[in-house]
């Protein structure tokens, strides 16, 4: 459906001078990035400066109000577009993980699969099982998610993701509910995807993390990217006053 | 608030369950709309819905017109002596039904075992019974008459219909008060009895004073539902607005024109009746669940 | 007659006010459990048809159509505000006249729908009113970002709702459900205003006809009806911890 065909050495996310706005509150003024292949890049910035409805804006959570998400060379800024076409190459994992109550961890990962795929039962859930064995919750795909820990819940939503075969996965600050004890086995299952070569947009505020995995990290402030670079960098020779103020807090 | 399915995590995964047996927030985009009408209109739309099968049966000799202006003959006589019968019978019975609901309620929160046990069979009992039953066992149980010295009483059908109406607005009642006293953290009673209360006195000075309010949007509920339900006694034979536009139809010589005009009006009467009792409830709702 | 109803006889021989006539009369049996499987019927047939309408208003509440939206208000609110006693008559003397008649042996014009049709109708509609409101209320405790959950995996709007929103909603739904349909069960008594052979309908004939048996029906049809709400409220119990979430206290 696109015009050209895309091929691995194009941007798999390519966002160009996006905005959007709630209502008179302008929450994204111009943005701008791409994201390749196998690429793990960070956002980071205080709270309210666009970064979640910037990777809401990747799956079409939101819509935008002008320029341009390309996620494969497909256009995501399209009236007609094909929300399913767009969510089959794009997995979520939210905040709050927001797994379905009522069924159990492995139904949960099996879910979409089923339902939106309609792919054969044995086989989704021999993958299921290798996804939740992954991100070591073996033993626990009986389990509801309010039997489990926030970590556990959040390694079940990754999982669930998963099981769809994404081309790239955004996380929207998926440690921000957490526990500290339980932060860091989400953030070794994630490392352990990014080293596996999985695209990946964070939102994140673990700047440690950050530091270690991220490709490329930008830096937002009231809807615009005020700085950005590898991480090598970025943290030791930030130039704006912005960036500087922000990592003097949370460093 | 109550959260329902509130898991280990302090993520609360459903919202609150925001039902009212009174009604919805949302009943007031429909008052609202009712709102923007006149009064005349409004009284010509509720007349326009009652005649449209009418409208359909123009052919027939006795018109739409004439079933009308026997209604308006009869109405003074139906609302006087028929809905006013009704209305009685609702204030008589949840006097009675409140004095005894209030009683059995205190009853089912006793500490002698007993009497919690007894009262709280006794509610379950006249809560679960469909009220037309109960009114056709106290009908039939009930004397005639009674005599009080040498005075023999006729018991009129109407006031035995308050007593078979009272039984289940008491049985709901009872389970109200004790709803309501329950709701008080227990961290209350334990604070008056180290102040060196009675049970009686805390009962009475301060876990009662503290959910009366949490009681009286139930109670409006019930009353409507119970003047909703008033209509039963005219299968017993009371003369209430039922009975009597029958009554007033057979005079008319049955003509089947009659039917809806008189039976749909017998709805709007109550409709007007119950449903500003209905938003009252809710209103009431609303505002002590902010004030809590 | 056997020892049973040999009993039941001689104690009406005794004690001329507690004739359980029903214990040893064929036909009277009969009547009661005619009555009893009506009363059954009903009661089923409308909490099904009342649930169904309850789902599907719902869904119109949440439509975007304003005018849909106060449509199904102007239903819930006169059926909620209006005696369920003079709807049914409304229904069946009022409505039933212009229901299409035909003729079944050319000679008797029946109307297609009968008096226990209208019951069926009316008393639906009746509870439906209330399910409306119950289910919306269950609805809007499902959180958004479930959806948006749900959502991003590729689900189409039905899919979420069937998948996700209804089985949620109809959990936290379920107690107040429980609730409206034990009401609805006793208010098929009702259904005798317009003459539906219904329990409470076959008794009053029996005391009718056998004057003597008046107490001994009381105390059935007493009975029956607890028994009956019993059923259902022990039924839904069951169901509703059969349908609890592990690790979620409601």
């Amino acid at each position: 459906m696109s015009d050209t065909a895309w091929t691995p050495d194009q941007p798999l996310v390519s966002i160009r001078d996006v905005h959007k706005s709630f209502g008179d509150l302008e929450v994204l003024k111009g943005v701008s990035l791409d994201v390749m292949k196998g690429e793990v890049i960070c956002i980071i910035g205080p709270s309210g400066s666009g970064k979640s409805t910037l990777i809401r804006c990747v799956n079409a959570l939101n819509t935008i109000d002008r320029g341009s998400i390309m996620v494969e060379g497909q256009e995501v800024h399209d009236p007609d577009l094909d929300k399913l076409e767009l969510r089959k190459k794009v997995g979520m994992v939210f905040q709050q993980y927001n797994l379905f109550p009522h069924k159990t961890a492995l139904e949960n990962v099996m879910m979409a699969p089923l339902k939106v795929l309609k792919q054969p039962p044995d086989e989704v859930e021999k993958r299921a099982r290798a996804l939740i064995d992954r991100v070591n919750l073996t033993g626990k795909e009986g389990a509801y998610p309010g039997e489990l820990s926030g970590g556990q819940q959040q390694r079940v939503a990754i999982a669930r993701s998963l099981a769809m075969n994404p081309d790239v996965m955004l996380f929207d600050e998926v440690t921000a509910a957490l526990d500290p004890e339980t932060v860091n086995e989400v953030l070794l299952a994630i490392k352990d995807l990014a080293q596996d070569g999985m695209t990946c947009i964070l939102v994140t505020h673990e700047m440690g993390f950050a530091r270690e995995v991220a490709d490329h990290i930008y830096f937002t402030d009231r809807g615009i990217i005020v700085e950005h670079g590898p991480p090598t960098t970025f943290f030791s020779e930030a130039k704006d006053p912005r960036t500087q103020e922000f990592l003097s807090q949370i460093l | 608030m109550k959260y329902p399915l509130q898991g280990n995590t302090d993520l609360a995964v459903l919202k609150p369950f925001n039902y009212s047996p009174a009604g919805s927030v949302q009943d007031l985009q429909f008052s609202r709309w009712l709102a923007e009408f006149s009064p005349r209109s409004l009284l010509w739309l509720a007349l326009l819905a009652c005649l449209w099968p009418g409208i359909v049966l123009a052919q027939s000799n006795y018109t739409m017109a004439q079933a009308l202006d026997a209604l308006w003959r009869w109405l003074p006589f139906v609302v006087s002596k028929g809905f006013v019968l009704n209305l009685v019978v609702s204030f008589l019975t949840m006097l009675i039904g409140t004095i005894a609901g209030v009683i059995l309620g205190l009853g089912q929160i006793s500490p002698i075992r007993a009497v919690a046990r007894t009262s709280w069979f006794v509610t379950q009992l006249f809560r679960n019974s469909p009220w037309l039953v109960l009114l056709f066992i106290v009908m039939l149980a009930f004397p005639f008459e009674i005599t009080i010295g040498s005075t023999v009483y006729q018991i009129p059908d109407w006031l035995k219909a308050v007593f078979g109406l009272a039984l289940p607005i008491m049985a709901n009642i009872s389970e109200i008060v004790r709803g309501a006293i329950q709701s008080v953290p227990t961290g209350q009673w334990e604070a008056a009895e180290s102040l060196a209360y009675t049970r009686q006195q805390t009962l009475w000075l301060v876990i009662l004073p503290q959910c009366f309010k949490r009681m009286i949007p139930p109670w409006m509920n019930w009353y409507a539902i119970l003047t909703m339900a008033t209509p039963l006694i005219s299968l017993l034979g009371v003369e209430e607005i039922v009975t009597l536009s029958r009554q007033a139809m057979e005079a008319e010589d049955n003509h089947p024109e009659l039917l809806v005009p008189f039976f749909g009006f017998a709805l709007i009467i109550f409709f007007a009746y119950c449903y500003p009792i209905a938003r009252y409830t809710l209103r009431l709702e609303k505002r002590f669940a902010i004030i809590q | 007659m056997n020892g049973f109803q040999q009993f039941f006889y001689d104690l009406a021989q005794e004690h001329p006010k507690w004739n359980f006539i029903y214990f040893y009369d064929p036909t009277q049996t009969e009547r009661v459990v005619d009555g009893f499987w009506m009363t059954v019927q009903l009661s089923v047939i409308c909490v099904i048809l009342s649930v169904i309408i309850g789902v599907i208003g719902a869904w119109i509440q949440g439509a975007h159509s304003k005018t849909l939206r106060l449509v199904m208000q102007g239903y819930i609110q006169f059926f909620r505000n209006t005696p369920p006693l003079i709807q049914l008559m409304f229904f069946y003397f009022a409505l039933g006249q212009f229901t299409p008649t035909y003729s079944p042996d050319g000679w008797l014009e029946v109307p297609i729908i009968s008096n226990v049709g209208w019951a069926i109708i009316s008393l639906s509609f009746f509870a439906g009113a209330f399910n409306v409101e119950i289910f919306r209320a269950g609805i809007e405790a499902v959180p958004e970002s479930t959806q948006e959950a749900a959502e991003a995996l590729g689900m189409n709007r039905l899919q979420i709702y069937i998948y996700v929103v209804l089985p949620l909603a109809f959990r936290v739904s379920l107690p107040a459900l429980n609730n409206n349909l034990v009401n609805l069960v006793k208010t098929t008594t009702q259904a005798l205003a317009i003459a539906v052979p219904e329990l409470l309908y076959q008794m009053i004939s029996i005391y009718n006809d056998y004057s003597t048996a008046q107490n001994a029906c009381m105390l059935l049809l007493f009975i029956a009806y607890i028994v009956l709400v019993g059923i259902l409220v022990f039924g839904m119990h069951r169901w509703e911890r059969h349908m609890r979430i592990p690790g979620y206290g409601v």
